[in-house]
């Protein structure tokens, strides 16, 4: 990317921004001008995220937090606010999978997976909202995923979280547009991250056969996709999924 | 004016985008001031805000004018 720091003066929120496509936004949105929160669930999660930023020298910090806790996520909000002004950028990317049929699905496994990836979502918009509608501005953006478009076996609920933030976005979108507030989902496909790295080889050669650009996505390509969501040339774009998936499904 | 009457209006003014010369105590802000839905929670959040309290979605229902917004702080403050 450029070295335009076209994200400067604003604030972004990162959730799950320890590993993989979180990280990378992170990055992105850092490298961008952007003062960067990245959260993780685990202290350390949040400690390594404070190494990275230092190393690459992006401004902001790491912070633990859980997005299934309301309260925390009410006092970390505030300890942000206190320490770098509203959140103007708000990226929902945490989020986990409890793969399996649903025929041996457990209530809990249902649970977790909405609870995570999708009720996420409508505590942390709710959570972001106020400040950005006083100031006339902001970006929610969420990283759903093309499983969410197209279904896939063995994730009938984390399918049904990414489908779900599709409908939520569109919605939301339709509420804050006259506040100049944009909400949008980014849609990965098949991404190279920890989770892909440990497929077998066949199942990636399988997996691929389906991509017309024939190789896995970069945790980069995504992250350059919500960067520009978040920056001012994408200002009229709203409610929209932007799929980047190398082909694999066209919406 | 009382005190309260004056923040309220205030508020309303800041709010709405109105006006003080059109913000009088029977407008009602959806009607008179040209509030959307939006606006009104907006308003209804920096009331609780400037007056540091929590109103209730059934009560702030009803608060569709600039005297039922004074009203309602006179009643339920203090």
């Amino acid at each position: 990317m450029s070295n335009i720091q076209i994200l400067s003066d604003q604030v972004a929120l990162v959730t799950g921004a320890s590993r993989g496509i979180g990280a990378a936004i992170a990055a992105e949105l850092g490298q961008q001008g952007a003062t960067v929160i990245g959260t993780a669930t685990s202290i350390s999660g949040a400690e390594s995220i404070n190494a990275s930023f230092k190393q690459a020298g992006i401004k902001g910090v790491g912070m633990a937090l859980d997005v299934n806790d309301a309260a925390q996520v009410e006092s970390v909000l505030k300890e942000i606010a206190a320490q770098f002004g509203d959140i103007s950028i708000l990226v929902n990317n945490a989020g986990i999978t409890r793969d399996t049929l649903l025929m041996r699905m457990g209530d809990d496994d249902w649970d977790a997976v909405i609870s995570t990836n999708l009720k996420s979502i409508f505590r942390m918009s709710q959570a972001v909202l106020r400040p950005m509608m006083k100031a006339r501005t902001g970006r929610i953006i969420s990283i759903s995923s093309v499983v969410g478009h197209m279904g896939n076996a063995g994730q009938t609920n984390y399918a049904a979280a990414k489908a779900g933030m599709s409908g939520f976005t569109k919605s939301l979108a339709a509420e804050v547009g006259s506040r100049n507030i944009t909400v949008n989902c980014v849609a990965p496909g098949f991404i190279e991250t920890d989770m892909t790295a440990e497929l077998p080889e066949a199942i990636k050669t399988k997996m691929l056969e389906r991509v017309p650009l024939a190789r896995l996505g970069n945790v980069k390509e995504i992250a350059a996709t919500v960067a520009f969501l978040a920056s001012p040339n994408a200002a009229y774009i709203t409610g929209e999924t932007i799929h980047v998936n190398g082909g694999m499904y066209m919406a | 004016m009382s005190d309260i009457e004056q923040r309220v209006r205030k508020i309303v003014c800041e709010q709405l985008g109105a006006n003080e010369a059109d913000v009088k105590n029977a407008s009602s802000f959806v009607d008179d001031l040209g509030a959307d839905s939006l606006d009104t929670v907006e308003l209804v959040m920096a009331l609780e805000e400037e007056f540091d309290c929590e109103i209730p979605d059934d009560q702030a229902e009803k608060i569709t004018t600039v005297q039922q917004a004074i009203d309602y702080v006179n009643a339920n403050l203090k």
